[in-house]
């Protein structure tokens, strides 16, 4: 079983290390790293914030775009090119464990992309800062959250690919990004509705993915620390929801008539 | 040459040649659009919008917001402008995306507190602002350092500025002469001695070559402001003795009112007419607030004429 999650998730991998438009986004994102150092010039003494600002934002926002993009086309470009029967079909691989192997590599894929334009990102604040501190630490936990919200993003694009089109599962998974930034406001705006709407509310703001608490950026831009508690508890909380979506997409993926 | 190689080199130089067209009509649009006035509109208006549609990334477009406060300001003060319509609505902005943006409240309250054309004349807008700041970052004595100058220097309010002081006296480590800042206020509102105070501390305790002068060009003024009162004080007894005024220093001299001819900071000789004391060189005292030619006085304390708020 091991192997055979391996190999969809190495080919998964391959594959997008292969798409051009991903070289494009990395290198569109590198360039906005590297210029952060220049327009954090043009404003008054808050040149690092503004390159942290930047940098961060910049490999959140394009590595989001990447998994988004990509995820959509994971399982329905395999149905447009019929390779999808090939596999279930001709080799012992089970449904669960494709959704599963795919998830993994594009999981991989992101990782990679981040490490690659964080190494960007340390090079201008070495640049800026004249070298690294103690405190540039808090710049790693801000990453580590980043890839966790590649993590729920690509969880949340291949749920939508197992049942929609491309163009819909990326409207939906941009949607639903955008509401789980809004997900504490929702849970002050259901707190403020009477009755029925209350739990209705209150429970919606529950179920929509909490990208909020994931987004230090703004906090590790100004030296603040970062709680080892939120480290601990947005890990587990990314690791139960998004197993949740995985569960949903390969019970999806399970009653779906291929043929 | 190949004909390959011919039609290569016609590509890269009819792309050359349209860049530079290009570039050379960017040039004449700037020209014209060169006089348009700055827009003073600001498409969304409530920060509270703005925070919400930054999905979380609310951190850069206060940056975004900051640079563009930065430009606003640097274009209208260049221009001389008299108002500075968006710079406070700006400045709420930039501090509501990002509370913790301790160089918006700290520059912001000096753009928002000049007097136009330096800066919005707006010093109720700067104590706003900075009141703000401590709400959002109360732990930062250098705001209630802001807040205390302001209060003093541009709203005349020594007593909320000694209270200013006070409070971010009490913050750790907090500036130690902000605690006797406080105290000097409240016992000597806006008295000649408190302005040296305050100078000599921002002399001694700057590293920056730009403020030394500047301290030391004040410390300068106030000392002329000090002596041309005590030499107004000997004319004046002078003419009360006499029944005249005095035409020349040798006068006050030869009775014992004055030891010396009088000289200023700067090696000039203070000047006696029609009673009245000045300076010979005015334009090299910006700050004095005694001591000017007829119709030049002003009504400010001591120290604080025309004063800019300045940072440690």
């Amino acid at each position: 079983m091991i192997g055979r999650l391996w190999a969809i998730a190495y080919n998964t991998f391959r594959e997008a290390v292969r798409d051009r438009v991903l070289y494009n986004l990395i290198l569109f994102a590198l360039l906005i790293v590297g210029s952060s150092a220049l327009f954090g010039q043009i404003s008054i003494e808050i040149n690092r914030i503004v390159l942290i600002n930047l940098g961060l934002t910049a490999i959140s926002l394009f590595g989001i775009v990447i998994a988004i993009f990509i995820g959509i086309g994971l399982v329905s470009k395999e149905i447009e090119k019929r390779t999808l029967y090939t596999v279930l079909a001709a080799r012992p691989v089970r449904r669960w464990e494709f959704i599963t192997g795919k998830f993994l590599g594009l999981v991989m894929t992101l990782t990679v992309n981040a490490l690659l334009m964080s190494a960007g990102f340390f090079a201008a604040v070495m640049y800026v800062s004249h070298g690294l501190g103690r405190g540039d630490l808090q710049l790693v936990v801000a990453i580590y959250f980043i890839l966790l919200e590649f993590v729920l993003i690509t969880a949340l694009a291949l749920l939508f690919s197992t049942f929609s089109t491309p163009v819909f599962s990326s409207i939906f998974a941009f949607a639903i990004f955008a509401v789980g930034t809004f997900a504490q406001d929702l849970r002050g705006f259901a707190s403020m509705t009477p009755g029925m709407t209350r739990w209705i509310m209150t429970g919606a703001s529950y179920l929509v993915p909490n990208f909020a608490s994931l987004n230090v950026i703004s906090q590790v831009a100004h030296d603040t620390a970062v709680d080892p508690k939120l480290i601990l508890l947005n890990t587990l909380y990314v690791l139960i929801y998004a197993a949740a979506v995985m569960t949903a997409s390969v019970w999806i993926f399970e009653r779906r008539n291929l043929k | 040459m190949t004909r390959d190689l011919r039609i290569q080199t016609s590509y890269a130089l009819l792309l050359a040649a349209l860049l530079a067209a290009s570039a050379l009509l960017v040039r004449q649009v700037d020209r014209v659009r060169a006089d348009e006035p700055l827009q003073e509109v600001l498409y969304i208006p409530s920060p509270k919008v703005v925070e919400r549609m930054s999905l979380g990334y609310s951190g850069l477009l206060a940056d975004i917001y900051w640079t563009r406060v930065v430009q606003y300001f640097g274009s209208k003060h260049q221009a001389k402008a008299k108002q500075y319509l968006i710079l406070e609505p700006l400045l709420d902005m930039t501090t509501t995306l990002d509370p913790k943006l301790l160089p918006a409240y700290e520059f912001g309250s000096v753009f928002l507190a000049q007097k136009p054309p330096e800066g919005a004349g707006s010093p109720q807008g700067a104590a706003r602002l900075v009141e703000k700041g401590i709400r959002e970052n109360p732990a930062s004595w250098k705001l209630y350092y802001d807040l205390g100058y302001i209060y003093w220097l541009e709203l005349k309010d020594p007593l909320r500025a000694a209270d200013a002081f006070e409070r971010g006296s009490k913050i750790p480590g907090a500036h130690p002469w902000m605690r006797v800042m406080a105290a000097a206020l409240t016992g000597h509102a806006g008295e000649t001695e408190t302005a040296i105070y305050m100078w000599t501390n921002i002399y001694e305790s700057s590293d920056d070559k730009v403020l030394k002068a500047n301290a030391l060009n004040r410390l300068q003024c106030l000392r002329v402001d000090s002596e041309v009162k005590i030499l107004q004080d000997r004319v004046d007894e002078f003419t009360k003795q006499n029944g005249r005024t005095p035409t020349a220093w040798q006068e006050l001299i030869s009775i014992g009112l004055l030891r010396r001819t009088p000289v200023d900071p700067k090696g000039n000789l203070y000047r006696l007419v029609d009673g009245r004391v000045q300076v010979a060189q005015p334009d090299l005292f910006p700050f004095i607030v005694r001591g000017l030619p007829p119709g030049q006085e002003s009504g400010d304390l001591p120290g604080t004429s025309g004063l800019k708020i300045v940072k440690k």
